[in-house]
């Protein structure tokens, strides 16, 4: 006689247990997916069905193994940093068949507005112009070669580029002052405007020349006594010169 | 598709502020809060059906059998909201072949299999197991037949193996409270282990869904017992319904004390989402969580049993007041998961704005599917109080 | 002419095969390390973009030649990558938009608004080094590859959009076509052939710079040299590998 006895039920719940078990283990073995885990916890070959995706655009490089004359052009010009599809659209089947795929040609003035319609919120620097006042309905091409776009004249404007800039300084009380009355700008920064930087005012005497007591400037400049007024700071480290009224 | 994409345009007319462009679908609908609202029932059901199991709280024994078919069959229907609102409902076995062990979700299928199976149904089994041999004895046919696969053809009626089924219900009970604490909790952790959401993200959140699953499955017992004793024509059991309302009382305090302290937390951490949050609560949150939540579904139903405890009215009318009481909780509950699982998704990540929910009668995440769902699992009690009768026990002692 | 038609045959086979992918990868990223070696193994490569916030100026090209690629619904409530646009008005208070996640470009700021500053925030899935998305994801279907990609395998994601609730960034949507989630892949596709992401192809101010961390000589690794880099919404210890430079407190 047996001291401790499996009571009959349990020994049938655990019969039933045992199979249901038993059935989930070889489910799973047979349907686990073939390359799942081999790597981390996902099916390796999900990598390769990614990789294997058609692709749509072909990438600069493959347009100027064929186009090099427009290649090398937009290479020297204020436009060598984009890529033929942003405004081509994609191409790569155009790589694949040119005779059967012709890429896009961006044609009016929207795909220029885009990028150079004046936006408030754009880096300042960045050429803007005022669509409805910018030869109006002209068509872009008509003046700018876009893989070449150095403008026909170099701007004579600041504006052209400091559009945000030029508006605010519009409705200040500086309205009347020329950029170049405290900004040197040698003409190298029209063609290259990031290397050759315009220059800034750099002490309080500058200021001072219209607005320090005595000046000879116009009577309606304020005037203040340079050596009480603002102590230790610059001018333009409180009044925004391009609108000094500001608060 | 045609019908999702002139949906999303009517949500995005409606976006107050900023919401990221991805967020005017809103994910997690209407069966997405049926699925805690059902959990919470199973597991409030058996946190009831377990005190009176392990505490012998002899008022309440007339529902011990009720409690655990009622987590029965809402445990089976508890899936099913989620299988449906899956984009791909034939994949759902995946979790069982490729778990995620470091997934919370994954979790589910573990948590579910292991309270469904090891806990409940093996209670059950236990708790029925004398009576399944003897109704396969006593009946004919093809019930006879079904007595004796539901008793896995055990025939032994003798004292020692009524004595084991016994002693095996008391042990599952013990290892059956945590299991249920767990099934809750756990869905709790779903929502309040999301960092991303700063309305779900708390580490109160699956202690408060415990609470209200407790809340709720104590005040859906009371429902059943009154319509139940109702409709059998049976003297209504006062001491049972009085038992039953003070439990639900004392549920409710705690669950409106942790609903509190999280609310007071948040204000007094007043992190980087509260102004987003305080107006989402004011404005699209005002009357399901205000209003519903926290007035009808709590306030009111905690007066109503004070007042049905507490003061000398008849019997009938304070059955009726708790009556009541449980079913405003119910609506108060249900409002609850919809609070967390709608609300969490009415503000935009960015912090910056608030879009709407709008449900849709039809379809798979629509309104009927949903009445449909909450439907569901009384017409599976139904069908198990037929075949597994709870009252015949207590009836003939 | 028939010259040049050679060339260009040449050149359509040259794009396909994948050894030949790996010169245009030299040129591409600047990563010289894989350019000799066979086929693509991804654990020689850990990707990551760069956003020079201050050069965004707003046009949308990326987010479109996302959608192009990427075969992107074209309807404004799945994106990718997408837009943002920060007014911060005198009061302090900040608004934002992004009408059709800024394909097609913005609009004129509203008249006589009150703006101290303003610009543009180019927004992607950040590729996290601890992914929200893949720690939730029940079945393995969202997972991060040796080269650091955050990836979806489309049949085998069931649905579930538990992904789409943890990602901080809003950058996964679910494509209503399959049914299941889809996020930025950095155009694994153009990558793994040494091929620049499309958003960066046709980026046409260098806001965004695509390179692999550990390598010396590449743009990213000057932009992270010479600025102050931060990441989006860093208190979620996501460890994002999209790293901004210039970026406002006010984004988020």
């Amino acid at each position: 006689m047996r001291l401790w006895k499996i009571p009959d039920q349990v020994i049938r719940l655990a019969v039933l247990i045992v199979i249901a078990l038993a059935v989930l283990i070889v489910v799973r073995l047979r349907f686990i997916p073939d390359s799942f885990g081999e790597i981390g916890h996902y099916r390796t070959d999900a990598l390769k069905e990614q990789a294997a995706l058609t692709l749509h655009y072909a990438g600069m490089q493959a347009c100027i193994e064929c186009h090099d004359d427009i290649g090398e052009m937009k290479a020297a010009s204020y436009h060598r940093n984009l890529s033929c599809e942003g405004c081509h659209g994609p191409a790569f089947k155009h790589v694949d068949d040119p005779g059967e795929f012709s890429p896009a040609v961006a044609a009016g003035r929207i795909m220029c507005v885009r990028c150079h319609g004046y936006l408030a919120s754009r880096p300042t620097g960045f050429p803007q112009i005022i669509e409805a006042i910018h030869n109006p309905v002209e068509p872009c091409t008509a003046c700018h070669d876009p893989h070449d776009p150095t403008p026909p004249e170099v701007p004579e404007d600041c504006s052209a580029c400091h559009a945000e800039i030029a508006r605010t300084k519009a409705v200040s009380h500086h309205w009347s002052l020329s950029c170049e009355t405290c900004h040197e700008a040698s003409p190298e920064h029209r063609q290259s405007p990031r290397s050759f930087l315009p220059k800034k005012p750099t002490e309080r005497a500058f200021c001072g020349q219209c607005h320090g007591n005595g000046s000879s400037s116009r009577e309606s400049a304020p005037q203040i006594d340079l050596n009480e007024h603002g102590g230790r700071y610059l001018c333009w480290q409180c009044h925004y010169p391009h609108h000094p009224e500001g608060r | 598709m045609s019908e999702l994409l002139e949906h999303l345009q009517a949500n995005l007319q409606q976006v107050t502020g900023y919401i990221y462009p991805n967020e005017i679908e809103l994910h997690w609908s209407l069966l997405i809060v049926i699925y805690p609202y059902v959990t919470g029932l199973v597991a409030g059901a058996f946190i009831l059906a377990s005190l009176v199991e392990v505490f012998k709280v002899k008022e309440v024994a007339s529902t011990y059998r009720l409690a655990l078919l009622t987590a029965l069959a809402f445990l089976i229907a508890a899936p099913l909201p989620l299988l449906a609102h899956l984009g791909h409902p034939e994949r759902s076995f995946q979790i069982f072949l490729t778990p995620h062990l470091r997934s919370a979700m994954a979790m589910f299928g573990f948590v579910y299999m292991w309270y469904l199976m090891l806990v409940l149904l093996m209670e059950i089994w236990f708790e029925y197991r004398a009576d399944l041999v003897r109704w396969s004895n006593e009946r004919r046919g093809v019930m006879k037949l079904v007595y004796w696969a539901l008793s896995l053809g055990s025939r032994d009626l003798s004292e020692k193996a009524v004595r084991f089924d016994r002693k095996a219900v008391y042990a599952i009970t013990l290892v059956g409270i945590p299991s249920a604490f767990l099934l809750h909790g756990y869905v709790g952790f779903i929502f309040g282990s999301i960092k991303a959401n700063p309305w779900w993200s708390s580490v109160l959140m699956p202690i408060v869904f415990l609470f209200s699953a407790i809340v709720s499955g104590i005040a859906l017992v009371l429902l059943l017992h009154y319509v139940t004793t109702m409709f059998r024509r049976v003297k209504p059991d006062m001491a049972c319904f009085n038992k039953l309302a003070s439990f639900l009382m004392y549920a409710l305090i705690i669950d409106l004390s942790l609903e509190t302290l999280d609310f007071i937390h948040r204000m007094y951490e007043s992190e980087e989402s509260i102004e987003i949050l305080a107006q989402l609560v004011v404005t699209k949150l005002f009357i399901s969580l205000t209003i519903v939540q926290l007035l009808l579904g709590t306030i009111v139903p905690i007066v109503l049993l004070a007042i049905g405890r507490f003061s000398r009215i008849p019997e009938e009318v304070k059955r009726v007041v708790f009556f009541i009481a449980a079913l405003l909780v119910q609506v108060g509950i249900f409002s609850t998961r919809w609070n967390v699982v709608i609300g969490g998704q009415l503000f935009s990540k960015s912090l910056r704005g608030l879009t709407v929910f709008k449900m849709q009668l039809g379809g798979i995440e629509g309104l009927f599917m949903g009445i449909a769902l909450l439907i569901l699992p009384f017409v599976l009690l139904w069908i198990l109080i037929k075949i597994l009768p709870p009252w015949d026990q207590q009836e003939a002692s | 002419m028939s010259k040049d038609l050679k060339r260009r045959e040449f050149l359509a086979r040259f794009i396909q095969l994948p050894c030949a992918a790996m010169v245009f990868g030299a040129v591409g990223t600047g990563d010289n390390k894989a350019a000799a070696e066979g086929p693509y193994r991804a654990e020689d490569h850990l990707y990551a973009m760069g956003i020079q916030v201050d050069r965004c100026i707003g046009c949308g090209l990326c987010a479109e030649a996302c959608k192009n690629e990427n075969n992107v619904l074209k309807e404004p409530y799945f994106f990718r990558t997408w837009i943002e646009r920060y007014s911060i008005m005198m009061d302090g208070e900040a608004e934002v938009d992004s009408p059709r996640g800024g394909i097609g470009g913005f609009p004129p700021l509203e008249e006589g608004s009150e703006v101290m500053r303003s610009f543009f925030v180019p927004k992607l899935c950040n590729q996290c080094d601890k992914p929200p998305c893949v720690q939730v994801c029940p079945v393995g279907a969202t997972f991060k590859t040796e080269d650091g990609v955050i990836l979806v395998d489309e049949s085998y994601c069931i649905g579930c959009r538990y992904c789409v609730q943890a990602c901080p960034y809003g950058a996964r949507y679910i494509d209503p076509r399959t049914l299941t989630a889809d996020k930025c892949t950095f155009c694994y596709q153009r990558i793994t052939k040494g091929l620049l992401p499309a958003c960066v192809e046709v980026c046409p101010t260098q806001t965004r710079v695509f390179g692999e961390l550990g390598t010396r000589s590449s743009p990213l690794h000057r932009m992270k040299r010479q600025s102050s880099i931060q990441v989006l919404k860093p208190a979620m210890n996501t460890e994002p590998k999209v790293l901004y430079s210039d970026l406002d407190g006010e984004v988020r």
